[in-house]
């Protein structure tokens, strides 16, 4: 790589909180953003759990046009945003005459289709769908948006890779960089939260239905896991060669030194545990690193029983036992699409205030959790380097590992 | 409720259009005059056109086409065109 790529931005519209200073408190306390939503009940869902973020109001920001193509994905992504570029010191005059890109994760945009296409068949007349659902239903919907409200000249493109969307995101802003084709990249991982977007992936029996205690469903790596809890919002990491932020005068919050991907070549949805190790390892050999340089990992574990067991085999095939884990989904639930970026986002912010967040609910391991040092409660640590992995559908397998500066 | 579910008088059917243009461009109402410019008071572009084909069957049950709005030029023109297909 011909250029080092650093984070100078980073925002965050989560379940934990709607900015960096709210999800910072949540993390260090523990807390669950998973909550018991009736609408759900009542569509047939056989479960009601799912981690919520309201809706935000921008229209003291953004003009009737700019909102109109706008639904929940590009809605959390652009406050998420905001206050990524507002940290970086980046404004619209600047991005305007730079060279900035914006490549963002997102693989649905569920409810505006429906709304959509409910509407012309009610009116049997597509010209009363309105001028904003096109640019609400296309899977682009994100970067659309958001390159035109922030006037970006560079890159613009969704990345959809399931729940490894937002993590690929950020590789390729990487790699954008770091060959010297772009300067800046806006990455990052956008989710829907609404009942279109998960009922299919509820019909597969996969969420937890520990409908009684939602603070306690989400339990990765837990002997009592019983499923995941969908869950959404936004998180966005502005990368930044190292030169452009020096001169700019930016603040690097990390370096992104590894990016390893890999496809597993087989079931569909099943995880593989080779195919992890694969992504792993090539993550720690580009950059250059042993695995005692890795002081933390950022788990992808989402409290299902299969998924977490491979996850917990492969960090011990490569790691051994001792390198701290935590997945942070135990309070998110699994941010999907967002995923990837969200916990690039968390990492940080616990690099930046010496903590590690605790992996809630893991009260007794399994045979394959007990073998990996899962930190169930905060823990005050140092942390100098981070590994952060996303794996989804397809078998798509993304990791990044990332270091203080 | 529609001008053509419940009779309205035609100064009604103004002053309610007022009323949600300005809502939905977030234009003065003020400013939603005969003698004023559609295109141009409204802000429009090509896709704004379709929104208000939306708008007007919504409030008021009556559906225009892309072509209406070759002869529009004022509001004067618009409130004529609607009046029109309302049978005012």
């Amino acid at each position: 790589m011909s250029q080092r790529v650093v984070i100078t931005g980073i925002g965050i519209y989560s379940c934990l909180g709607e900015n960096l200073d709210e999800v910072t408190k949540s993390l260090y306390a523990g807390k669950s953003g998973i909550i018991f939503d009736q609408v759900r009940k009542d569509f047939g869902f056989r479960s009601a759990l799912t981690g919520m973020v309201k809706e935000p109001d921008v229209k003291n920001f953004l003009s009737r046009r700019q909102r109109l193509g706008m639904h929940q994905p590009a809605l959390y992504a652009y406050m998420a945003t905001r206050e990524a570029l507002e940290l970086s010191g980046l404004d619209v005059d600047f991005l305007e005459k730079s060279e900035t890109g914006i490549i963002y994760g997102n693989d649905s945009t569920a409810a505006s289709v429906v709304e959509a296409v409910d509407k012309a068949k009610e009116k049997r007349d597509t010209t009363l769908i309105g001028s904003g659902a096109i640019f609400q239903n296309m899977n682009s919907t994100v970067n659309m948006n958001l390159s035109t409200i922030f006037k970006l000249k560079g890159i613009n493109f969704t990345l959809s890779a399931a729940c490894a969307s937002g993590s690929h995101s950020i590789g390729m802003g990487y790699l954008m960089i770091g060959q010297g084709l772009q300067e800046r990249v806006i990455c990052g991982g956008a989710q829907e939260i609404n009942s279109a977007a998960m009922a299919s992936f509820d019909g597969l029996g996969t969420f937890s239905i520990h409908e009684s205690e939602p603070g306690k469903a989400s339990r990765p790596f837990d002997r009592d896991r019983d499923g995941l809890i969908p869950s959404g919002g936004a998180a966005t990491v502005i990368l930044e060669s190292y030169e452009s932020a020096v001169i700019r005068g930016a603040p690097i919050l990390a370096e992104l030194i590894g990016y390893g991907f890999s496809s597993n070549g087989d079931h569909i949805s099943n995880p593989s545990i080779e195919g992890q190790v694969r992504s792993l390892r090539m993550a720690l050999k580009q950059a250059g690193i042993g695995t005692d340089d890795v002081d933390y990992i950022n788990a992808h574990a989402t409290s299902t029983p299969v998924g977490d067991s491979s996850e917990a085999r492969a960090i011990y095939e490569v790691f051994g036992e001792k390198v701290p884990v935590s997945s942070t989904k135990s309070m998110t639930g699994h941010e999907c699409w967002m995923a990837g970026a969200s916990e690039i986002v968390y990492s940080i912010l616990m690099m930046q205030n010496s903590f590690i967040a605790p992996n809630i609910n893991f009260e007794n391991p399994d045979e394959d959790s007990a073998r990996i040092n899962i930190i169930p409660q905060t823990k005050e640590q140092n942390i100098d380097c981070f590994l952060s992995n996303s794996f989804g559908f397809g078998g798509t397998n993304s990791t990044l590992i990332l270091k203080r500066v | 409720m529609h001008a053509n579910d419940v009779k309205m008088s035609w100064e009604e059917v103004v002053e309610e259009t007022r009323d949600f243009l300005s809502e939905e461009f977030e234009v003065d109402r003020g400013l939603i005059l005969p003698e004023n410019n559609l295109k141009d008071t409204l802000d429009l572009d090509s896709l704004d056109y379709v929104d208000l084909v939306v708008l007007i069957e919504e409030n008021l049950n009556v559906k225009l086409t892309g072509e209406d709005f070759k002869e529009i030029a004022t509001f004067g023109d618009f409130f004529q065109l609607v009046r029109k297909k309302l049978g005012l």
